[in-house]
């Protein structure tokens, strides 16, 4: 029978997938950008999770707003990556100090 | 019994994409397991009927967000041996911070499991409505107690539109040919032309 907490521990894997995977790429932004989607994709699992067992939808709604702000954020995060790499002509963010101004 | 199979089959591969995820070596592979990680992510939605949800995962994440990040990493040229290099160093750190985080979640998950604390009753505004499909329910919710986050979202996605653009737009270079209307305009004949009468016999001095 699966539970809720069956839920709970996929997405705090996922979760935690998701900062290792930050702490493992540190020099690759690209990657990092990806480990952040993971970590929305677990919230989004949670939030539709305890909705579907509560038989409450404002937690799908949350859901969809997530989903909106994590588009919103890939978009601007990949111009901004792009335009660092017209600028420098690498993506290594070991030295992220040059990006002032 | 499906529901079970299911249920186990996508919490395995979205586990086992995400972990491809952030170890595969090439980023464009990195994203493709990032799209089946989405896939079966909504699968995982579906299961407890969240339909409109899992859609959207699909429409939203597989068909703009790792797009745009298949776009970027097929269209820079990076070296990404070189961006691999503290990839070792950084393992035993990564691994205890994932492990202290996992630790944590786990506790909460085990409070929760031994009776969570009890805060209050849900109002019932979200309980959906007997006899209508997910969508209906949450498109009454969005249109109805919503509205204003619901625009909000709205304008979050234009100012992120804006912003994209704004950020990557380059003037355009002058080219050959580039034509500049005002110097044009205000050349006059006197500075472009001169007058001479050379006697017979000899030439022009310019």
């Amino acid at each position: 029978m699966i539970g809720i907490e069956h839920y709970m521990i996929v997405s705090a894997i996922l979760f935690v997938l998701g900062v290792l995977g930050i702490f493992l790429n540190r020099k690759n932004v690209i990657v990092i950008l990806m480990a952040i989607e993971l970590i929305l994709l677990s919230v989004n699992l949670n939030l539709v999770a305890f909705s579907a067992f509560l038989n409450d939808l404002v937690g799908q709604v949350f859901a969809m707003f997530v989903l909106t702000v994590a588009a919103g954020e890939a978009a601007i995060g990949l111009a901004i990556l792009v335009i660092y790499f017209r600028g420098r002509g690498t993506i290594a963010v070991d030295d992220p100090s040059r990006m002032k101004g | 019994m499906i529901q079970t199979l299911a249920f186990y089959l996508f919490a395995v591969l979205v586990i086992a994409s995400a972990v491809m995820v952030i170890t595969a070596r090439n980023p464009v592979h990195s994203v493709l397991w990032l799209i089946l990680a989405f896939f079966n992510g909504a699968g995982l939605m579906v299961l407890v009927g969240a339909e409109f949800i899992a859609m959207l995962l699909v429409i939203v994440y597989v068909g703009a967000v790792a797009v745009l990040f298949l776009f970027v990493v097929m269209m820079l040229d990076i070296d990404f041996a070189e961006l691999r290099a503290g990839f070792v160093k950084n393992f035993p750190l990564g691994i205890a911070v994932a492990l202290v985080l996992l630790a944590e979640l786990v506790l909460g998950i085990g409070a929760y499991q031994a009776g969570a604390l009890q805060l209050g009753e849900p109002s019932g505004v979200g309980a959906p409505r007997m006899g209508e499909s997910n969508i209906e329910s949450i498109g009454a919710l969005l249109y109805g107690k919503y509205l204003f986050l619901f625009e909000t979202a709205g304008i979050i996605l234009l100012v992120a539109m804006v912003g994209a653009i704004v950020l990557t737009h380059r003037p355009p270079k002058t080219q050959r040919g580039h034509q500049n209307i005002s110097k044009q305009n205000q050349r006059r004949p006197q500075d472009a032309t001169v007058m001479k009468q050379p006697p017979v016999g000899q030439g022009v001095e310019l």
